[in-house]
C-alpha cells in the first residue's frame, strides 16, 4: 500500500508559520475521534520550526526547518509501546490514540525528535498525524501543506519502491539520519540547515575596488583541494557544505596578476572572514 | 452532533472558507477552485510560460482568526467604567484604572446618546471627536469607510484626520517630483509583473519586505511571481538595515546602511552614474526637467560636497567599493527598484528623512528611464495580469455611505450604489480637523497648527493648506469616540495618547471594540462590536481601491467574496452596524441611516446589484457558492505602467487620475506642473523655495534624530527600527491571548508565564550589556520604556536594533502613561514630531534608544 510522506524544501523555507498555524486552526479545541484529541491551545508544537542563523554580520544566512512528527518507519515510539497506544496505518501514519495513551507520558522521552507533547489537561501524549482525518475524507494535503505559500512543504503518497526513487532523485535526507528511525519526513536541501560556510569578500588595496572573478580554493589540512567559488561582482564568496566541528581549512585566493593570498581558519561556527586585500 | 457548514469570508490576509459546526467556527482554509471556476492567466516570458496556482493564498494572521474570534479578551457585554457617573463625579484622571462594570445595551445607549445630545446642544457637534484604527474587519458594507461614516456623517463630528501612515514620503516627498497625489506619490504599477519576466535582469528591493508585509492585504499572492523571477535567473539585491525575510528567503547582496542614512548611499549611486556616464541622458533631456541643478549638488558644486561613495561610507558604514559595485551593476542590468513592498512604501518613508528618500529613489529610477522596458519602481507585489473592467469596488470606495468628499466614492461608486450619499460640513476642508498624530495635543493643549488634511490626495497643493485647531468659531472638544484600541501601539511617543485620556479636559470617552486591549482600557462607556464572522457582508480580496487603485493586481485571481455571518455575535456584542442602528434610534436618524429599515444582509444584496456581478452570477448561486472568480479578458493586452509616458504617449492604462484639473491636456504627462519628473519641483518652489529640510531639489539630510545628534546619542547609542510587523496585521492578530503568541519569532514565553516583544539586538551590542538570547531587557528614551525579550542576532549591524510597531495591547507595570510598558507598544520610544516643519507625516524609524537587561528576571517599573 502506499504510504503518506512530507518532503520539506528548506531552502523554500521562510518561516512564515502558516503550516503552525493551520496545525493551530485544525487541532485546538476540535476533538477528532478517534484520530486525535484536542490540542490545547498553548505548549504544543505539533509543527515545530527550528531555525539557524549563520555568520556574522554583514554575511549572514538563516536556515528554517519545519519539523512535525516524522512518521519513522523504524519509530522509537511504537517500539516504547506494549499495550496499543501508539499504532501505524497500513499508509504509514503513525497515530497515537487518543484513548489507549491516556497516561503514557513515558512516550514523550522515547521520541529523539521531541515530537511528541504533554497534554496535561488530558493526561495525553499527542503529536502531528497528518490530518488523517482529513486525508480519510478524501483531502488531498494536510493542512500544512495546503497553507505553505513556498512550496516548501509538499505531501507525498507512494510506495517504498517509489519513496525509495524520489529519495534518490532529488537528493532527499532525513533530519539526524544517523538515528536511524527511517522519517517519512525527507528533506531537501537539508545542508543549508545542517551545515556550515565560510565567507567573505575580496578587495583590491590599491584601487578599493571589489574584486570580482577571484579563484578562492578551499584546502583540508593535509592540503587536498575541497571546494571552490569565484568571487562575484562585490568580490563576495561564499563556500557552503562545511561541518561545524573545529576542523582546519586553508583558502586560496587567486587572480593573475595578483599575489596570491592565503589563509587558514578552524571552522567551529560558519564564518565571515571579512575583507581579504590582495 | 451537526454537519459541518462551508462558508465563506473575507480577511485582511485573504478570503477564506470557514467550516461551522453546532454554531462553532472549526477551522479556516484559503479557497482552492473548481472545475467552474474561471481559468487562470499565462504569462509568456523567455521561452517558458507561467500560471499561477489554483487557489487563494492566506497570512498567517488570518490563520490566527479563530483563536481571536474565540479569545478570552473578547468584550461580551456592555461595560461602564465603575467611578464614571455622567450626572455626577466623572473621575476622568483614574481612567486606565478604574475597573468595569457590565451594563445593559439600553443603559450604554441611553448614556451614550444623552452626552451626545447634551455636547451638540451646548457646544455643537464639532465637539466631539471620532476616528477609528487605519484598518477595519474586512468587508465592504461593515468597514469604517462606510457604516461608521455613514453614521457619523449624519450625526456630525470632528474627525481625527489619518495621516498617510505608510506612505509618508511618498506623500510629502516624492510627489513633488512625480505628482501621483491620487495615489498618495506612490505610481502606477499596471502590468509590471510581465515586464519584470520578460525584460528584467535585477530587481534592488529598498526598504521592501513583500514576503513579510504581503503588498497589503494579499497574503502571499507575489511570493510564486518573485520565485519565478529567481528561477529566471533576475537578480535580487536588498537595502535594508534588517535582514528582512525577503533578503533571507532569496539571497543577493544585503547593504545595511544605519538608519536614516540610506540617502547618502542613494545620492552616491547618482554620483558614479554621473561621474562614469552610466544613465540615460536622452531621457533625462526629454522626460524630465532640473537635472542639472540636481547634479550639481551631487557633485558638490551647490555645497562644496560631492556625494563621493567615500563620503556615503562614512555616513551609511557601507564600503565605498560596495557602493560603486552596485552603482555599476545596476546600470548595466534593467532593473526594477522595490522602493517598498507595494511600490513605494517602506520603512525609510516613515522617517526623518523619509520624504527624502522617496524623492531620491525618484531620481535615481528616473536616470535610468523610468518606464523603459523591464525598469521602473515596482514592489514585485502589484501590476499582475487582471481584469481591471469588472465593476466591484474597493471598500475606500465608500461602501454605503458614498462620501465624495472623504471616500474614493465620488469616482464611481457614488452613482452606482443605490443609496443617498452622506457628507459632512465638519470633516470637509472648511470644518473642524485634528491630526491623528496630534490628538494628544489637541486634548492636553487645546490648540494646534499644521499642513495638510490627512490623506492629501485630490492635488499636490492641497498638502501645503494649513489648519488649525480649534477651527475659527469651533468648540473644543468635549467627547471622543474611539473605534478600535490601537494607537498606543500605532502611533508615536504613545504615553501621550495615555495621558490624553487622564484628563478632566476630555469628559467623556466611549470605545467600540471587539477586544478589550489598548484604548479600550481607557474609556468611560465600551460597547462590544463582534467580528465579521459573526455578521454579513461582502467584499473582494486584497481590494482597498482609493489610494491603491486596482490594488487587486496583487492578486493572481480576482476573487469576490460573500462574508457569510457564520456565527451568531459572541455574549452580547453586536456587528457594528446594529450598534449604530440602536445609537440612531436614539438620536432620531435611523431612518435615515438604515435607509428606511435595511439590514445588514439587505445592505449586501444592494451592493451585489450595483456591481458586475449580476452580469455572471445570480445572487441565489453566488450566496450559495460563496465566491467568484472574476474571469480574464479573453483579449487581455498588458498595458505596462508609465511605458506612455517613457515614450511620450497618451495614458492608456487603467489608472483613475489624476484629477483632470491638474492636466493641461487630460492623459498626457505626469501631475507635476511641467508635466515632466521634475529633478527640481515646481511645486515646492512655488510654495517655499527657502524650506532646507525640503528643498526643491533633493538632498541629503541628516536625520533630526540619528548619528549626528551626537548628544542624544551619546545618551541613547542604538538606533531603532519599527517597520510593520509580519505576524499580525498592525495590532490585528497580536495579544489576545491567541496562537500567534507563541510564533517563536512573535513574541517570547518568559518563565513569569507572560508573552514578551521581540526586540532584535546585535550580539556586539548584546556582549556590551551582557544581554543573553531571550533575556528580559528595558528599552529606554526619554519617552519611555519598554520590557522586551531580546533576540540576539547578525541580521542587524552593531548599533541598530529592530522591534516590529503595531503591539495590540497596553500594560504598564506601574502609572499609566508615566511607566514602562510590558505588553510591546515600541512605539511609546518614536517621536511623536513631524517628517519637518512642512511634511506633517510620522517618523518612527528615527528613534534613539538605550538597551539594558532587567535583572532578577522580572520587569521593574
Amino acid at each position: 500500500m502506499k504510504k503518506w510522506g512530507l518532503v520539506i524544501d528548506v531552502a523554500k523555507c521562510s518561516d512564515c508559520n502558516n503550516c503552525y498555524m493551520a496545525c493551530k486552526d485544525e487541532f485546538v479545541d476540535n476533538d477528532w475521534p478517534p484520530y486525535a484529541a484536542a490540542q490545547p491551545a498553548r505548549g504544543h508544537r505539533w509543527m515545530n520550526i527550528l531555525s539557524k542563523e549563520r555568520g556574522q554580520y554583514p554575511k549572514v544566512e538563516v536556515a528554517y526547518l519545519p519539523q512535525p512528527c516524522q512518521h519513522c518507519q523504524n519509530a522509537p515510539c511504537l517500539a516504547a509501546d506494549q499495550d496499543g497506544a501508539v499504532r501505524r496505518r497500513e499508509d504509514g501514519i503513525i497515530i497515537i490514540d487518543p484513548d489507549k495513551a491516556k497516561g503514557r507520558k513515558d512516550l514523550l522521552k522515547s521520541c529523539p525528535y521531541g515530537a511528541i507533547f504533554w497534554n496535561a489537561d488530558k493526561n495525553l501524549p499527542q503529536k502531528c498525524i497528518l490530518c488523517a482525518h482529513l486525508l480519510d475524507e478524501g483531502w488531498e494535503k494536510p493542512r500544512c501543506v495546503q497553507v505553505c505559500p513556498t512550496g516548501a512543504l509538499q505531501v507525498e503518497q507512494l510506495d517504498d519502491q517509489e519513496w525509495a526513487e524520489l529519495k534518490q532523485a532529488q537528493g532527499l535526507q532525513a533530519h539526524r539520519e544517523q538515528l536511524g528511525t527511517d522519517p517519512r519526513v525527507l528533506y531537501k536541501s537539508l545542508n543549508l540547515y545542517t551545515k556550515g560556510f565560510i565567507a567573505g569578500n575580496v578587495a583590491f588595496g590599491d584601487s578599493d575596488e571589489c574584486a570580482e572573478g577571484v579563484e578562492v580554493t578551499l584546502r583540508g589540512d593535509s592540503g587536498q583541494e575541497l571546494n571552490k567559488a569565484l568571487t562575484d561582482n562585490y568580490g563576495e564568496f561564499v563556500l557552503r557544505g562545511l561541518e561545524e566541528n573545529g576542523d582546519s581549512y586553508q583558502l586560496e585566493f587567486v587572480l593573475p596578476g595578483r599575489t596570491k593570498q592565503t589563509k587558514t581558519v578552524q571552522l567551529k561556527e560558519s564564518l565571515n572572514l571579512g575583507t581579504i586585500f590582495m | 452532533m451537526g454537519e459541518i457548514k462551508k462558508l465563506t469570508n473575507g480577511t485582511t490576509g485573504g478570503p477564506v472558507f470557514v467550516y461551522v459546526k453546532d454554531g462553532r467556527i472549526v477551522r479556516l482554509t484559503p479557497i482552492e477552485f473548481d472545475s467552474s471556476d474561471a481559468g487562470s492567466w499565462v504569462i509568456r516570458a523567455r521561452g517558458k510560460d507561467f500560471s499561477p496556482p489554483r487557489k487563494t493564498t492566506i497570512s498567517p494572521y488570518s490563520l490566527n482568526l479563530r483563536s481571536t474570534i474565540y479569545s478570552p479578551k473578547r468584550l461580551l457585554h456592555p461595560m461602564k467604567r465603575v467611578d464614571f457617573d455622567p450626572n455626577g463625579k466623572r473621575n476622568c484622571t483614574r481612567r486606565g484604572e478604574s475597573g468595569y462594570e457590565r451594563i445593559s445595551w439600553d443603559e450604554a445607549a441611553d448614556i451614550v446618546t444623552s452626552e451626545i445630545k447634551r455636547i451638540k446642544r451646548e457646544y455643537g457637534p464639532a465637539a466631539i471627536l471620532t476616528t477609528p484604527g487605519s484598518h477595519h474587519m474586512w468587508g465592504n458594507i461593515g468597514y469604517r469607510i462606510s457604516t461608521y461614516q455613514r453614521f457619523w456623517d449624519l450625526v456630525g463630528y470632528t474627525y481625527a484626520d489619518h495621516n498617510p501612515d505608510s506612505w509618508e514620503g511618498w506623500h510629502w516627498g516624492a510627489m513633488h517630483n512625480w505628482g501621483f497625489s491620487h495615489r498618495l506619490g506612490i505610481p502606477e504599477q499596471y502590468d509590471l509583473l510581465s515586464d519584470a519576466m520578460q525584460n528584467s535582469e535585477m530587481i534592488v528591493f529598498w526598504s521592501a519586505d513583500p514576503e513579510a508585509t504581503s503588498g497589503v492585504y494579499s497574503a502571499f499572492e507575489s511570493t510564486v511571481r518573485r520565485q519565478w523571477l529567481q528561477e529566471l535567473g533576475v537578480k535580487m539585491v536588498h537595502i535594508d538595515p534588517f535582514m528582512n525575510h525577503t533578503a533571507a528567503l532569496y539571497g543577493g547582496k544585503w547593504f545595511a546602511p544605519r538608519p536614516d542614512s540610506g540617502n547618502a548611499m542613494a545620492c552616491a549611486i547618482a554620483y558614479v552614474w554621473i561621474t562614469e556616464d552610466l544613465y540615460d541622458k536622452e531621457y533625462i533631456a526629454t522626460r524630465t526637467q532640473g537635472f542639472d541643478k540636481w547634479r550639481d549638488y551631487i557633485l558638490g558644486k551647490e555645497d562644496g560636497q560631492p556625494k563621493t561613495p567615500k563620503w556615503a561610507e562614512k555616513e551609511t558604514t557601507i564600503p565605498a567599493r560596495d557602493i560603486r559595485a552596485l552603482a555599476r551593476e545596476w546600470a548595466s542590468k534593467k532593473t526594477m527598484l522595490a522602493a517598498g513592498g507595494p511600490g513605494g512604501m517602506g520603512s525609510a518613508c516613515r522617517s526623518a528623512t523619509g520624504a527624502e528618500w522617496a524623492r531620491l529613489m525618484v531620481c535615481l529610477i528616473a536616470m535610468q528611464g523610468l518606464g523603459k522596458p523591464g525598469i521602473n519602481l515596482w514592489g514585485t507585489t502589484q501590476g499582475g495580469p487582471s481584469n481591471t473592467g469588472f465593476l466591484f469596488p474597493g471598500y475606500a470606495e465608500g461602501g454605503i455611505a458614498c462620501n465624495v468628499d472623504n471616500s474614493a466614492a465620488g469616482y464611481r461608486w457614488a452613482k452606482i450604489m443605490n443609496c443617498r450619499p452622506t457628507r459632512s460640513n465638519i470633516n470637509a476642508p472648511m470644518g473642524q480637523h485634528i491630526p491623528r498624530l496630534r490628538i494628544p495635543e489637541c486634548i492636553l493643549d487645546g490648540k494646534y497648527e499644521w499642513r495638510g488634511k490627512g490623506f492629501c490626495g485630490p492635488s499636490i497643493e492641497s498638502q501645503f493648506h494649513q489648519y488649525k485647531y480649534p477651527a475659527e468659531g469651533y468648540p473644543e472638544i468635549q467627547m471622543y469616540y474611539r473605534y478600535g484600541g490601537s494607537f498606543i501601539g500605532t502611533m508615536n511617543e504613545t504615553n501621550r495618547y495615555v495621558k490624553a485620556y487622564r484628563t478632566d479636559r476630555l469628559p467623556f470617552a466611549v470605545n467600540q471594540s471587539i477586544w478589550f486591549e489598548g484604548e479600550a482600557k481607557f474609556a468611560d462607556i465600551i460597547l462590544p462590536a463582534c467580528t465579521n464572522f459573526e455578521r454579513w457582508d461582502i467584499s473582494e480580496f486584497a481590494n482597498c481601491s482609493g489610494y491603491i487603485a486596482d490594488s487587486y493586481t496583487q492578486v493572481n485571481h480576482r476573487v469576490v467574496t460573500m462574508q457569510h455571518k457564520c456565527i451568531e455575535p459572541l455574549g452580547e456584542s453586536k456587528s457594528d452596524y446594529d450598534i449604530f442602528c440602536l445609537l440612531a434610534q436614539r438620536l432620531g436618524l435611523y431612518e435615515a441611516f438604515s435607509e428606511g429599515g435595511l439590514s445588514d444582509l439587505d445592505w449586501v444584496k444592494r451592493y451585489f446589484d450595483c456591481t458586475d456581478l449580476p452580469k455572471h452570477i445570480s445572487w441565489d448561486d453566488f450566496f450559495n457558492k460563496g465566491y467568484f472568480v472574476v474571469p480574464m479578458p479573453e483579449d487581455y493586452k498588458p498595458t505596462p505602467a508609465l511605458r506612455w509616458f517613457a515614450e511620450d504617449r497618451s495614458k492608456d492604462t487603467p489608472d483613475w487620475g489624476p484629477h483632470p484639473e491638474t492636466q493641461d491636456q487630460f492623459g498626457r504627462g505626469l501631475q507635476t506642473t511641467s508635466g515632466l519628473i521634475e529633478f527640481e519641483s515646481s511645486s515646492l518652489k512655488k510654495f517655499d523655495p527657502q524650506d532646507q529640510e525640503r528643498a526643491p531639489i533633493p538632498r541629503y539630510v541628516p536625520s533630526w534624530e540619528g548619528h549626528h545628534t551626537t548628544e542624544l546619542k551619546a545618551k541613547y547609542p542604538l538606533q531603532l527600527i519599527s517597520p510593520h510587523p509580519r505576524f499580525s496585521f498592525h495590532t490585528m492578530g497580536d495579544s489576545k491571548q491567541c496562537w500567534s503568541d507563541d510564533i517563536k519569532d512573535h513574541r517570547v514565553l518568559k518563565e513569569d508565564g507572560y508573552y514578551y516583544w521581540i526586540i532584535r539586538i546585535n550580539s556586539q551590542d548584546a556582549t556590551d550589556r551582557g544581554i543573553k538570547n531571550h533575556d528580559l531587557v528595558k528599552a529606554f528614551n526619554d519617552r519611555g520604556a519598554v520590557i522586551l525579550a531580546a533576540r540576539v542576532t547578525e541580521r542587524v549591524p552593531p548599533g541598530t536594533v529592530h522591534s516590529y510597531e503595531s503591539c495590540a495591547d497596553y500594560d504598564p507595570v506601574g502609572v499609566p502613561g508615566e511607566s514602562a510598558d510590558r505588553a510591546g507598544c515600541i512605539n511609546i520610544l518614536t517621536p511623536g514630531r513631524y517628517i519637518s516643519k512642512n511634511a506633517c507625516g510620522q517618523a518612527p524609524n528615527s528613534c534613539l534608544v538605550e538597551i539594558e537587561k532587567i535583572k532578577n528576571g522580572g520587569p521593574a517599573s
